[in-house]
């Protein structure tokens, strides 16, 4: 490999890297500015004494938890169900749900349940917020599993049942155990996706449903509130740890 | 398989409750016309859509259009030299890609706001140039079109480089000594061997940043702060402040119109190339 090929990849990487890093970096500076002035932990002491803070990261938890849990079951399901026979319609409509722009998907939803709300008693809040998550998790993981499936041996199912087994105990028995690092690698995606969700969250959420990523954009709207770097640096490290962790089970 | 059939029934349930079905709302929703109060009223019209052909819309739309393109065009040189590094880094290939791809999944709003760091008045960038003397007074890095674009590059460049990467390591290694054999200078067999082969690469990413790009929303609403205003910006105004779901709502499937377009374009010149 040439060195000028190796440097233009050296300064690409850094074009990617250092914004994060620079943000991080000045997270832990102890003065308020953009002027180095010395370690200092003091941005994430005032994080942890933040109640709006501390409550809208336990919302984005639960939220990206019941929706992690939600379609993970049924895009497992739905990969499973698409792997010996496609359906175009369906894999059609997944496609469709992952090309359309989030800020249409937001709309979309909120003139949906408005209308819904017409006919039924019921107001924004954190019900609206995991099932609108459901829907655009759901893709990604239907493709992340489906995609492993692809490299599976599809006739290990037809000798169990050969040998008597039923469909569901081929399935059970089976092909479902040795997903399992891909259903955790979808899982795992599914809850960043979720976790780090603005746009539509935004459009969908109640007064009882504010999230993390809610809380950062109010914040940075304002003056630069080095707590927010504070935050945006957990938020960075936590995820990335996540992310790779999935990228190594779906390589398993 | 009465099995299968079971199993895809949940995402059936989910996509045509929360998905189709939003948009059939978003379909009547744009013929109907806009409440007195900010909700929508019943007399059926096509007003909406008449008034998507105003001057002030056009221009928003084909202001997007030149920022989406702008993006993509500059995506391709960074793309190209990281897809190449990434074809021929051997072992630790893995881990590179990795590198790639992890920005992509941390966060959005937390990546342009590492951008907003840099770029305001009291921002990294400025406060450095400031302290070594280069400026006096700040530049006016935030809040414009560059912003967004610079914005939009960040996040969208990994969707350039994988498929860029997928053409390149397909290619023979030996064309590119029987380059060299016939006189060709390294960086010759790169720009008339490589980038005409990985056409297809550059083409399919252009797609998967181009598209998103036009439907941007958060990065144009906060590096460009309501100055540079895409159509993502104009949707979801319509939806809140100004209180016109109508016309909203005819704004969203025009550009769910232009980006179904785009992708079966983009299919159909895919197939006409293997033939």
């Amino acid at each position: 490999m040439s060195p000028a090929l190796r440097t233009s990849a050296g300064l690409i990487f850094a074009f990617l890297y250092l914004p994060l890093l620079a943000l991080i970096a000045f997270s832990l500076n102890a003065s308020p500015s953009t002027v180095w002035q010395g370690f200092s932990l003091r941005w994430y002491g005032e994080l942890f004494a933040d109640e709006q803070i501390l409550s809208a990261t336990g919302n984005s938890i639960l939220i990206a938890f019941a929706s992690t849990v939600l379609s993970t079951a049924a895009g497992t399901l739905c990969a499973y169900g698409l792997w010996k026979r496609r359906s175009g319609w369906l894999m059609n409509t997944l496609y469709l749900s992952l090309v359309t722009p989030e800020i249409v998907m937001g709309v979309a939803l909120l003139a949906f349940y408005q209308a819904i709300f017409r006919f039924l008693d019921i107001r924004l809040g954190m019900h609206t917020v995991i099932l609108a998550h459901v829907s655009f998790c759901l893709s990604y993981v239907v493709l992340v599993v489906l995609a492993r499936l692809r490299t599976m041996d599809a006739t290990l199912e037809e000798a169990a049942m050969d040998l008597g087994a039923t469909e569901w105990q081929a399935f059970h028995r089976v092909t479902l155990p040795a997903l399992y690092p891909a259903i955790a690698a979808a899982a795992l995606l599914a809850f960043t996706t979720s976790f780090d969700d603005y746009v539509i969250t935004s459009l969908v959420a109640g007064v009882d449903s504010e999230t993390l990523p809610m809380v950062i954009y109010a914040k940075a709207r304002r003056a630069i509130s080095p707590s927010v770097n504070a935050l945006c640096a957990i938020i960075v490290v936590s995820i990335g740890t996540l992310v790779l962790l999935a990228q190594r089970l779906e390589r398993r | 398989m009465k099995l299968r059939r079971l199993f895809l029934a949940p995402s059936w349930a989910i996509l045509a409750t929360l998905f189709l079905a939003p948009l059939a709302v978003v379909l009547a929703y744009s013929f109907l016309t806009r409440g007195t109060y900010g909700g929508i009223a019943s007399p059926f019209t096509i007003e909406s859509y008449r008034r998507l052909a105003d001057s002030l819309y056009l221009s928003i739309v084909s202001r997007s259009f030149v920022v989406a393109s702008a993006v993509t065009i500059l995506c391709v040189p960074l793309a190209f030299p990281l897809a190449l590094f990434l074809s021929r880094c051997g072992k630790y290939k893995l881990l590179f890609l990795n590198l790639v791809m992890l920005p992509f999944w941390t966060s959005l709003l937390v990546r342009t706001y590492a951008w907003m760091f840099l770029l305001r008045d009291t921002g990294l960038i400025n406060t450095t140039l400031l302290s070594l003397g280069l400026i006096d007074r700040p530049l006016p890095l935030l809040y414009n079109d560059g912003a967004v674009m610079v914005g939009l590059v960040y996040s969208y460049l990994p969707f350039m480089v994988l498929p860029i990467y997928a053409t390149l390591e397909r290619i023979e290694p030996t064309l590119l000594e029987a380059a060299a054999d016939l006189g060709e200078r390294p960086w010759g067999a790169i720009w008339r061997v490589l980038v005409p082969l990985s056409r297809p690469g550059i083409l399919a990413g252009a797609v998967l940043v181009f598209i998103p790009s036009l439907g941007s929303y958060l990065t144009p609403d906060l590096l460009g702060g309501g100055k540079s205003i895409l159509i993502g910006n104009v949707i979801q105004n319509q939806f809140t402040s100004a209180r016109d779901w109508p016309f909203g709502a005819a704004l969203s499937l025009a550009l769910m119109a232009i980006v179904l377009g785009l992708l079966l374009l983009a299919n159909s010149r895919r197939k006409g190339d293997l033939v």
